[in-house]
Parts: structure tokens; sequence; C-alpha cells
């Protein structure tokens, strides 16, 4: 299908971005109170309040940094204010988003107090507000978009159209020179091997693998009754799911059948080329979608069947559903329904087109479901206790 | 309108996009081709549950999006509901 044009903001760095937000990106749970006022006080900004910052360590600290450091540099976010409570360890986020050439400025509040850091956390704010709002959007090709993908809520329509909707459409984006992602290594249990087999190179394999036993040792250390044991659910089971197996397979048609990852990336890391990467994350939507966003992605494909209603703040999500009842009764959170495909009325190669269209459109401007409802989850993915 | 649907040309099993009711002859559709395919259905299938598409012996494989999602426990029959009862995962 070519590689259709598109509006969009070229960033300093050469990334493009699809959104022009100005954030206040709090270092820590004790400066939420600071961003959150400044928020208020200057509009056409949001806060991105968390619950972590504090006596993290090791690599459950180095992923904390890349996570914050990866929103900041976004290219759907056009300038940062930083506020931290100590000067030193908020410049460390500053100069990591100083990176990417955008506007960044980082406030301490300690010898200053909360009050004096809002006032001047404001004038800083209102400085970039005026000036990402004269940023244009200029013409780029759809291939410079940078695009995710993880279900939620799933059932059997989830399997059978809403997700190898998505997969057609990362086919055709990858083909046409695209970066996508897919990941939610937990879901992947039962199709490991067939995931395994879908690595470009053995060296894509072995990394995915390293991965996935990664994730399988970190359950088999922290299991109480044995989390696997448990798929597929109850209510997978009612809805007509019958093997983990399955219910596996039905996740990887996200992925669709003729496109292999170029490489596997641990969590919040960017790629370093375009095509297919898997990524380590939860599949748990918010944590999840957050990583993304912080590895630099621009825009997410969410197919749900019983209909989760998950946002994030600076990249938005695009949902899918082809299940009738919750395109009808929870209309408000879906973007696209793809129920005909389950009337025989649509194929999958027109649903993918139309899930391009719509991605096109998000992209032009148009304001998704979730971003007009205000569902903003920024969600830290933490990997143990702080000290 | 169709009542199910079938992944791959190679799969084994088709999925009611409907509720089935013992004794319907049912009209499906490949999803990979877009072919027809009809099949006499002798045992109710509730929506989103999978309908045997052929004979499968016990420890035989069920396809599904052209892959082995687990191990027949016992015979099923073309036109049979297949579930717990008859399709096993080969994990644990």
């Amino acid at each position: 299908m070519g590689n259709p044009k598109i509006m969009a903001y070229k960033r300093e760095n050469g990334r493009v971005g699809i959104r022009n937000h100005v954030i206040i990106l709090p270092l820590d749970d004790l400066s939420n109170a600071a961003c959150e006022k400044v928020a208020h006080n200057i509009k056409g900004c949001k806060a991105l309040p968390h619950a972590y910052g504090r006596l993290q360590f090791g690599e459950d600290l180095e992923l904390f940094f890349r996570t914050l450091i990866g929103t900041g540099a976004n290219p759907n976010v056009a300038a940062v204010v930083v506020i931290g409570i100590e000067t030193e360890w908020t410049d460390l986020i500053v100069q990591g988003i100083a990176k990417t050439g955008k506007p960044v400025a980082g406030f301490g509040i300690e010898r200053h107090g909360e009050i004096k850091t809002v006032e001047m956390a404001s004038q800083k704010a209102k400085e970039y507000v005026h000036w990402a709002s004269e940023r244009k959007r200029e013409e780029c090709d759809l291939n410079e978009i940078w695009v995710s993908t993880k279900c939620g809520e799933s059932d059997t329509t989830s399997g059978l159209a809403s997700n190898p909707s998505v997969g057609n459409a990362f086919e055709k984006l990858v083909n046409m020179g695209g970066t996508c992602s897919f990941g939610e290594t937990s879901e992947i249990t039962g199709a490991e091997d067939t995931v395994k087999q879908r690595g470009k190179t053995p060296e894509a394999a072995e990394q995915f693998m390293y991965f996935f036993d990664r994730y399988a040792a970190m359950i088999d250390r922290n299991k109480t009754d044995d989390l696997s044991g448990s798929q597929p659910t109850k209510g997978n089971i009612a809805g007509g799911l019958t093997t983990i197996e399955e219910k596996a397979f039905g996740n990887v048609q996200k992925i669709g059948k003729t496109i292999n990852y170029e490489g596997a990336l641990d969590k919040a890391v960017a790629p370093t080329g375009p095509g297919l990467w898997y990524m380590d994350t939860s599949s748990a939507a918010a944590e999840a979608v957050t990583l993304w966003a912080a590895a630099g992605f621009v825009a997410h494909l969410f197919p749900t069947g019983q209909g989760n209603i998950i946002g994030n703040s600076i990249e938005p999500v695009i949902k899918l559903t082809a299940n009738p009842r919750t395109a009808g009764d929870m209309s408000e959170h879906i973007d696209y329904d793809c129920s005909a495909i389950l009337r025989g009325e649509m194929t999958l190669d027109e649903s993918g087109d139309n899930l391009i269209e719509l991605l096109i459109r998000t992209c032009n401007g148009r304001l998704t479901a979730q971003e007009v409802l205000g569902h903003e989850e920024f969600v830290l993915t933490k990997l143990y206790e702080s000290a | 309108m169709i009542q199910f649907l079938i992944h791959e040309k190679a799969d084994t099993v088709g999925v009611a996009t409907v509720v089935i009711k013992a004794g319907e002859k049912v009209h499906g559709l490949f999803m990979d081709t877009q072919e027809p395919v009809e099949v006499t259905v002798s045992q109710d299938i509730p929506l989103g549950h999978k309908i045997a598409m052929q004979d499968h012996e016990t420890d035989g494989a069920v396809i599904k999006y052209g892959a082995d999602i687990g191990r027949v426990s016992e015979p099923i029959k073309k036109g049979q509901h297949v579930h717990i009862h008859n399709l096993k995962t080969r994990r644990w």
C-alpha cells in the first residue's frame, strides 16, 4: 500500500511525533504535588505523577531512570519540566532528555521549598507551552511512526478477528519500512517455541529466549500457586478457549504470519532500526504501554474482547474490538469495531487497511477514545522493593 | 450470514460465531482463502467454542491457527464440540 503521508511533528533528533505535549515530570513521589500545581497554573501542559523514585537500586533503578528519561525523550513530547526533591538526580533526568535536543529544564525542591519551586517551574512551563504551541505539523511518512501493540481483556473474538487485524496491519507497516513492537512475555507462554522461530536471525531468537527464561525464573522465584497452571482462566474456558497453547497462539496473531522480529529488547529500550521488535513487558496493560512509550513508540494498537479501558499520557492508544457486545455497551472506549469479520462481511485484509486508515487519522491529530476520556495511565514497572 | 470461521486451510477445527444447536447444518468461511465451507453439527456449540471439522484419534493433534494447540484425550467425530473434555494441553 505504498507509504502514506501523514502530518506530524519532526523533532530535533529526527524522530517523528504525533502529539505535542509539554510534560511536567516528577523525579519522585515527593514531587508529584509540585508538578500537579504547575500543571494547574499553566494550561496546555500535563503532570505525570507516579509512585516511585526513592531508594531504588541496581537494575530496578536503571529501569526507573530509563523509563523517566525515555518518557521525556518520546517524540510525542515537545518540551519537559522535571521537578525532583534533590537537584543532583533531577539533573540526571534533565541531561538524559536533553540529548534529544528538545527544551528541558529541572528544578530541585530542597533549599527552595515547594512554593518557590512551583513558581519557578511555572514560569518555565509557560515559556515552553508558548514555544510548543507554535510547532507546526509537517508532511512525514507513515513508516516514521513507531507503533506498539498489546491486547487486553481478551476473549475468543480477539483471536478470531481483532488480534489478526493488528497482525495484518503490522505486516503492512513493517513491509513499508516501519518500526513495530510486541511483548507480553507471560501471554506468550505456550507459544514460545513458535515465537522463537519467528526471530529473523539465530541471535534474535536467542535474545528472545533469554528474556523468556528470565521471566519464567522470576515466576518460579515468586510463585505462590503456579501462575501458568491457572491458565487459561475460568473466564477464558467459558468463552471457548481450551489450552494455554490456544490462548498463546491467539495472542501472537497480533504479529501476523509473514514478518519476523529483528531482535529482542529489554524493558523501555529503543529499537536500533526499522522492522518488528519483541520487547520484554508485563502483560498488565498500563505498565506495558508505559514501557513502550519510554522506548520511543508514539502510537499503540490495542485489541480488546470484553473491553479494557486503558490509556496512556503520551502514547495514544487506539482500541479495536470484534466483540459486538463490547462495541455496543462500551462504545465510548472503542475506536474501531471490526465485528463484521465475525459475520463474514469483512476480510482480515480489509480490516488491516481500515486499522491503518484510523492510525493515519490518529497521526494527523484525531484524538483517540482514551484521550478524549482522559485515560492517562502512567504506570512504572518496578522490579523489586526499594532499599 | 455465516455461523463459524476457520482460521486457516490446515486447521482441524472451526470456531462458532453464533450459538449453534445440535443437528444444524452450518455455513462457515476459511479466513485465509475466503472459501466457503459447511458442516453438520452433532452437539450444541456455544458462541466462541470449537467444532471438529474432521475425525480426531486419541493422542492426535488439534490444529488451529495452523498450530498444534493440544492433545486429543478421547476420540472426536467431525461435527462434535471440541473443548476441555476431549482436548488437553501438552504442557502439564
